[in-house]
Formats: structure tokens, sequence, C-alpha cells
């Protein structure tokens, strides 16, 4: 009885480093850089900017309504953003409504990297100083949220989108949402 | 020879400067209290860029932008729980540098505390099974 309580300390510390081993192996695969976004499930924050190519009109969270809609947060100082346009080109194509975001950019660049590199968005949204993303959680470049017809936040990407995620994850979420849509 | 050794000597400064460069920052609030509450806010926050930094000390543009916010709410009349509040809502608990003590914390909380508990307990086990063997030796209890 007593002997075998021994062992029972003794494993302590071999429970304690095992523990500890797995807590580290984990922390491997974690990026501390993607931080989960509070919004998703809850409806669109607020957005009314002026559009970038009619500075006249605005762009307000109406835009999201009726429609499964990608809002891409992005600039045309961003690296990480061209590197990504192809496969914004690419759910373009596969009929996803997007909207931009341009973030902390100037109106003349802007437009010229769309002219360069196509146009993805339906619709592009210009907050020149980076106030109003603050609505939206945004802390980069580039960043994407999938909102549900009903204008709810529903997903949320940090970084540029790899084509495989935006094939795997992005474009079917987005045809399950439509769905929802119709059925109810 | 003596250059490359004297090189690192004259590079020495560059080390302090660092500290000097830190913020942009905006002059102080009018209001004592105001300026005050806004320190103290500024270092509670988390720019999330520089993740660890606060957005008083980091010189990254979202941590600029920030402040303002808190600025900005500061004068619209808002706590300092409201405006933590605030951008907890959209930036979620990591934008804190302290985090708030709730059940998916309390092993950050109170984890030290159990271990240290763990271990006393262990000490205490131990110390004892010593002293029944050396009474089981001696015929008597051990000198304290």
């Amino acid at each position: 009885m007593k002997r075998r309580f021994r062992y029972l300390i003794g494993g302590v510390p071999l429970v304690f480093v095992i523990g500890l081993l797995v807590a580290l192996w984990a922390g491997l695969s974690h990026q501390p850089s993607i931080i989960p976004s509070p919004l998703i499930g809850r409806s669109a924050p607020p957005l009314t900017l002026p559009r970038l190519a009619h500075p006249g009109r605005q762009v307000t969270r109406a835009v999201f309504e009726h429609h499964v809609t990608l809002l891409n947060v992005w600039a045309s100082w961003c690296v990480s953003c061209e590197y990504e346009h192809p496969t914004l080109l690419w759910l373009k194509r596969h009929g996803v409504r997007i909207i931009g975001l341009d973030y902390k950019d100037h109106r003349a660049p802007a437009l010229a990297y769309l002219k360069k590199h196509g146009n993805p968005y339906v619709e592009v949204a210009y907050d020149r100083k980076g106030l109003a993303t603050i609505n939206w959680g945004v802390y980069g470049t580039p960043e994407t949220f999938v909102l549900g017809p009903r204008g709810h936040i529903r997903y949320k990407y940090v970084g540029p989108i790899p084509l495989s995620v935006a094939r795997r994850t992005i474009l079917p979420l987005v045809q399950r949402l439509r769905l929802d849509e119709t059925r109810s | 020879m003596t250059r490359t050794r004297i090189l690192p000597v004259l590079l020495l400064p560059a080390l302090l400067v660092n500290t000097a460069y830190a913020v942009e920052n905006h002059p102080p609030l009018a209001n004592p209290i105001l300026e005050r509450r806004y320190q103290h806010l500024t270092e509670e926050i988390r720019c999330l860029v520089c993740q660890d930094q606060n957005i008083a000390n980091s010189p990254a543009p979202l941590a600029a932008n920030l402040r303002y916010e808190v600025r900005r709410l500061l004068f619209a009349g808002a706590s300092n729980a409201a405006i933590k509040r605030y951008l907890t809502r959209r930036y979620g608990d990591f934008v804190l540098y302290k985090p708030p003590v709730q059940p998916d914390t309390w092993l950050l909380w109170f984890g030290p505390f159990a271990l240290l508990l763990i271990g006393a307990i262990i000490i205490l086990f131990l110390i004892r099974q010593k002293n029944r063997l050396y009474e089981l030796e001696h015929g008597r209890a051990p000198p304290s």
C-alpha cells in the first residue's frame, strides 16, 4: 500500500514533464499574430466611408444586405495583398461578391493598383486614416471577413488567403451561406 | 585591426537612442485628470501588431490609431471600463495587457498558486516519510 503510494509520488514529475512537453508542442503550431475575432457571429459593425472611385458617394453597411459578401481589407502599399490578389480574382471568377476596404492608402496609387492587377471588388470603401476600420477590429492588411446574407460576420481570415483556403474553406462557406438564405 | 575593435565601442551610443525614439506623442491633455487616465489606459492596452508592447510605448501606426480612439472616448466622457469594453468588443480580450479574471483565464491566474500548493503537499509528504523512516531505524523521533 505504502509502496504503491511512493510510486504515485514519483510519477508526479513525470506527468508534469509530459504535460509541459504537450503544451510546448502545441505551442509550436500556435500563431500569435492571428488573433481570434470576437465579431464572429455578430452583425456587421458600422461602415460608413466614401467610395474609392467616387469620393462624393458613400459605402454603408447596407452593401452587406441580401448578399453573401466578402469584405477584404487591403492597400496598394501592402505587399502581401499583392500576393493575395490572384486568389481574390479567382474568387470573383467563381461568383463571389467582394467588397474592398482600402486601408490607410491614397486614392491615386490605390486606383492605379486596381488598374494594374485587375479589380476583384464590386465596391471599394476608402478609409484614409484607418480609423473606421477599428470598428471591425482590423489590425493589419490583408484581412478578410465573410458575411452572411443578413449582414452577420461568419468567418475571418488574417493574412493573405492562399488559393487552397479559398478553394477548401471560403468558397464552400459562401455556397453554404447562400443555401441558408434560400431555405429561410 | 584596432579599427574593428573600436567600431563596436563607437556604436555603443546607438543602443541609447532606442529609448529616445519611442513614440510621436500628442500634447498632454489639458485636463490633468483625463491625462492621467489616458496614461493609465494606454499602458494597459496592447498593440496588436507589436504584441509585446502596450500602445503607450509602441511606434506602430495602429497603436497611434488606438491612442487616438482612447483620447476620443475620454473626451466623449466614457469611463475606463467602457473604453476597455469598446476595445475588447472589437479586438477580443487579447487587446488587454492584463487579462480579466474569468473562467477561461483561471488557469493563468491561479495555476501558479495551484502548482505551489501541489509542491508544498509533496514536500510535506516526503518530510513525513523521512521522519517515519528515521523512527523505524532509531526507535525515536528525529531531532528537529
